[in-house]
Formats: C-alpha cells, sequence, structure tokens
C-alpha cells in the first residue's frame, strides 16, 4: 500500500482491537459491538476483571469455547457460540436492555460507518432507501451506554473521509461518540472538537488532517 | 386440576386467528420455538402481524425455506416488526416487492415495547431513536433536556415461547442463552403457547427457580427438539 511507502504502517483489525482493550480499565461492564468490537474481548487480559454484556442476556461473557467445548445454548449477540465465566449471570431481553438503556454500562464499542465531529454516529444503514435494515440494538447501546467508543477504519476502501462534519448516512444517534478508535489514530470528541490522543508512528497531524474531512486539532 | 399440556401440535394451535399478531420468541438459534412455527405454517392463519428479533437469513440458491421464510413465502404475513432486516432475506425481498410491509424497531425498543404490553404499560417515552429515521411520524418530548420518542406497547394475540422445562402448571425455566425474548413475550401474549424440552412434575421446579410463573401460559406442548444447530 501507498500509505507504508509513505512512512508509516496502518493497525489492522487485531492491532485496532488491542489498541481499544489497552484502554478498557477492570471492573467496567462493557458491551462489544459486531465487528472489530468483538474482537476487544481477546485483547484484555483474563486476569483484568472487565464484564462483558451481550445483548440476547448475558452478563459475564467469556472467550469462545475450546473445540468440542461448545455449548449449543450460549450464543453472543453475533450469534457465535461463546462461554460464561464464574460469576456471570443471564437476563431475559427487557433486563438486558433495562443494563443497556438504564446507564449501567460503562462503555460500549462500536462499530461505525461515519463519526462526525459532533459526536453524531452512522452505523446502520448506507442509504435511507435501504430495504435491508439492520438496527439490531446498535441504537439503544448509542443512547443508553456512559461511554461510546467507535472503533473503525480512517477512510473508506475507495479513500473517502468517514470522519466527517456531518453524517452523510442516517444516524444511528446523536452526539452519542466520545472516543474514536481507528486504524490511524485516537480522536476524542470534545466540546472544542477533534482532538488527536495519538497516532501511529511515522503519521504526521498533516497527514492525518489531510484523511479527515472534520478539522483536527492537537490534544 | 390444572393441566395445560397439549398432545399435538394441532391442538397447541387451534384457534389461531386470520390477522392476529403473533409474537415469536428466540434469539439466532437459541430459545426458538421451531415445532410452533412449523405448526403455524401447517394451521392456515393467514393476514399474521409477526414480531420477531431477525427475519431470517438471506437466503441461499438451493436451501430449503423454512420458518419465517416459508410463512412470508406462503404469503402469510401481512407485516413483520423487527430489528433485522437482512438484504437477500425472503422477507426483504417481500417487502421490496410490495407484498409484505416491515416495521424496523431498535432492539431495547422492541423488548420494552413487549414487557410494556405484558405490565399493562400502553406507552413510553425513550431517547432511543430520537433524532433518527426510527422517530419519524412519531411523538417526541424533552425529559431532562433530552429528546424522546413515544413508543407504544406491543401485545400479541398469540405468543409462541421455547422452554428449557415446563411443569403441568405452566411454570417454565430456560436454559442459557435460550431465555432471550421468552420470559417477556410469554407476559404480553394474551394466547401464549410452549413449547418445552423437558417434562416436570409440580413442585419438581423449585419456586426459588421458576422464571416464567404459569399465570402467563395457556398451553404447553412437550416436543424434544434436540439442541439448537450452529448458525450458518
Amino acid at each position: 500500500m501507498s500509505d507504508t511507502a509513505q512512512g508509516f504502517t496502518p493497525l489492522g483489525r487485531t492491532g485496532m482491537a488491542a489498541r481499544v482493550a489497552r484502554d478498557i480499565p477492570e471492573g467496567w461492564y462493557v458491551n462489544l459491538g459486531i465487528g472489530i468490537p468483538t474482537l476487544v474481548a481477546d485483547h484484555v487480559p483474563p486476569e483484568r476483571e472487565v464484564v462483558l454484556h451481550s445483548e440476547n442476556g448475558i452478563l459475564g461473557m467469556g472467550p469462545a469455547p475450546a473445540p468440542h467445548r461448545e455449548n449449543p445454548w450460549l450464543v453472543n449477540a453475533s450469534t457465535q457460540r461463546v462461554t460464561i465465566r464464574p460469576g456471570g449471570s443471564y437476563v431475559d431481553h427487557a433486563s438486558s436492555f433495562a443494563i443497556v438503556r438504564g446507564g449501567h454500562l460503562d462503555l460500549c464499542v462500536l462499530g461505525g460507518f461515519q463519526v462526525a465531529q459532533n459526536g453524531d454516529l452512522a452505523n446502520w444503514s448506507q442509504s435511507a432507501a435501504d430495504v435491508g435494515r439492520q438496527i439490531g440494538g446498535a441504537m439503544d447501546l448509542a443512547v443508553g451506554a456512559q461511554r461510546v467508543w467507535v472503533v473503525m477504519e480512517h477512510v473508506t476502501k475507495d479513500g473517502r473521509p468517514r470522519i466527517l462534519e456531518r453524517c452523510t448516512y442516517p444516524l444511528t444517534a446523536a452526539r452519542c461518540v466520545s472516543r474514536i478508535y481507528t486504524n490511524l489514530a485516537v480522536l476524542d470528541i470534545t466540546p472544542d472538537g477533534l482532538a488527536v490522543v495519538d497516532t501511529v508512528a511515522g503519521l504526521s497531524f498533516d497527514d492525518l488532517q489531510a484523511r479527515t474531512e472534520a478539522t483536527l486539532r492537537k490534544a | 386440576m390444572i393441566d395445560k399440556f397439549v398432545r399435538s401440535i394441532a391442538e397447541a394451535m387451534n384457534g389461531i386467528r386470520d390477522g392476529s399478531t403473533v409474537l415469536m420468541a428466540g434469539f439466532g438459534e437459541v430459545g426458538a420455538p421451531h415445532a410452533l412455527l412449523d405448526g403455524l405454517i401447517e394451521q392456515g392463519a393467514t393476514g399474521l402481524t409477526i414480531v420477531l428479533n431477525a427475519a431470517g437469513r438471506a437466503q441461499k440458491l438451493g436451501e430449503p425455506v423454512q420458518g419465517i421464510a416459508r410463512l412470508v413465502e406462503l404469503g402469510r404475513v401481512r407485516k413483520v416488526i423487527t430489528t433485522f432486516l437482512r438484504s437477500g432475506s425472503v422477507a426483504a425481498e417481500a417487502v421490496k416487492a410490495a407484498r409484505m410491509e416491515a416495521e424496523i424497531v431498535p432492539q431495547g425498543t422492541l423488548a420494552e415495547r413487549i414487557r410494556a404490553a405484558g405490565a399493562g404499560v400502553p406507552a413510553f417515552f425513550t431517547p432511543t431513536g430520537a433524532g433518527t429515521l426510527v422517530a419519524e411520524g412519531k411523538e417526541v418530548r424533552d425529559y431532562g433536556g433530552r429528546p424522546c420518542v413515544l413508543e407504544l406497547a406491543l401485545p400479541g394475540d398469540v405468543a409462541l415461547v421455547e422452554a428449557w422445562a415446563a411443569d403441568r402448571w405452566g411454570n417454565l425455566i430456560y436454559r442459557d442463552s435460550g431465555r432471550n425474548f421468552n420470559p417477556i413475550m410469554a407476559m404480553a401474549g394474551r394466547l401464549t403457547i410452549v413449547q418445552t424440552h423437558h417434562v416436570c412434575d409440580l413442585g419438581q421446579l423449585a419456586a426459588n427457580e421458576i422464571v416464567t410463573p404459569g399465570i402467563f401460559v395457556d398451553r404447553v406442548l412437550h416436543v424434544a427438539a434436540g439442541d439448537p444447530k450452529l448458525p450458518r
């Protein structure tokens, strides 16, 4: 890729997930969305007690089971087979979303199509005209969690920015995102705009701004 | 003597009318009352409104059309109320061809609308969906400085539920993530029909462990359905 030729290496999916995991402290109750966010669980060290929530009624979700130890009755919100940790519990769907909507989660990590500089998030549909519509629990999580972090590629596959002045896709929720983790940088959404927390080695502030529609500032 | 057990699928599905709203539990393949859905397909009611978390996966060529996709294919569904309408599914194609309506709802709002119906709450305000397509045509009010959307309770004429074990009073327990929508749909159905893997004598399910008390349950059918399949 030309990016490597320019003297920096973007993070892969695993690298992005590991970068998010670094910032999750012990004791937090966390929901991880579908896609890269799900991978974050693999990078939280087992001795750090972070309690994972899954929308279908699991608190204390554990990693994928060992081969031949799968429990067909235990799936996560992506319907992948998972495990439950000692101390875990099951609730019904309304109680599961009371956990979400009642503000009990410390953090939700979501994937995104677009994030605006004011924290607006679009992550469920690329057009209001789409027949296929997959909201799932994203709107509830975006509104209900204490913090919403988004993890996504910095630009689209064809190089267009995803971090915008205003989202052009249908919104998941308004002004909900507090932090963005991309393959190039970590950005905080503050009352004074987007602040660059860190970047991959070799990437200059100007290089990052060139790939971002919204105006950035140094933290 | 109270005995909510029925002996056949036909008896379980008896009396479901055309135009009914049917709540269907399950998340992925887990806790989904597949035998009762097959029974509904057989029973013949039409013009149905079906409420379920996900309206089927993308249909692959040569693969049998089953479950909700089959019910839609037969033209028996007027409307689905769901959180996932996937492109390429039989349901999405029916919506595209204007043969069926779809209402796409945030999952927490769906669960709360069902819970509210079971609890006698006719409507509630929630910040979920405010400022999005979900709020279109709905009343919005500010509470605590946040815009909130008015959402209506979602009762079922019928609820289809899968339990792990049941007794003749209709007391139910669930297994692992098979609980999901089952307890709240059982509460919100005017006619709640249960398929259960195991049958217990009265008193065998301890009062401390019963999740759904039998007051919410009308009919129970013993279906040893086996483990849920892995999703494709």
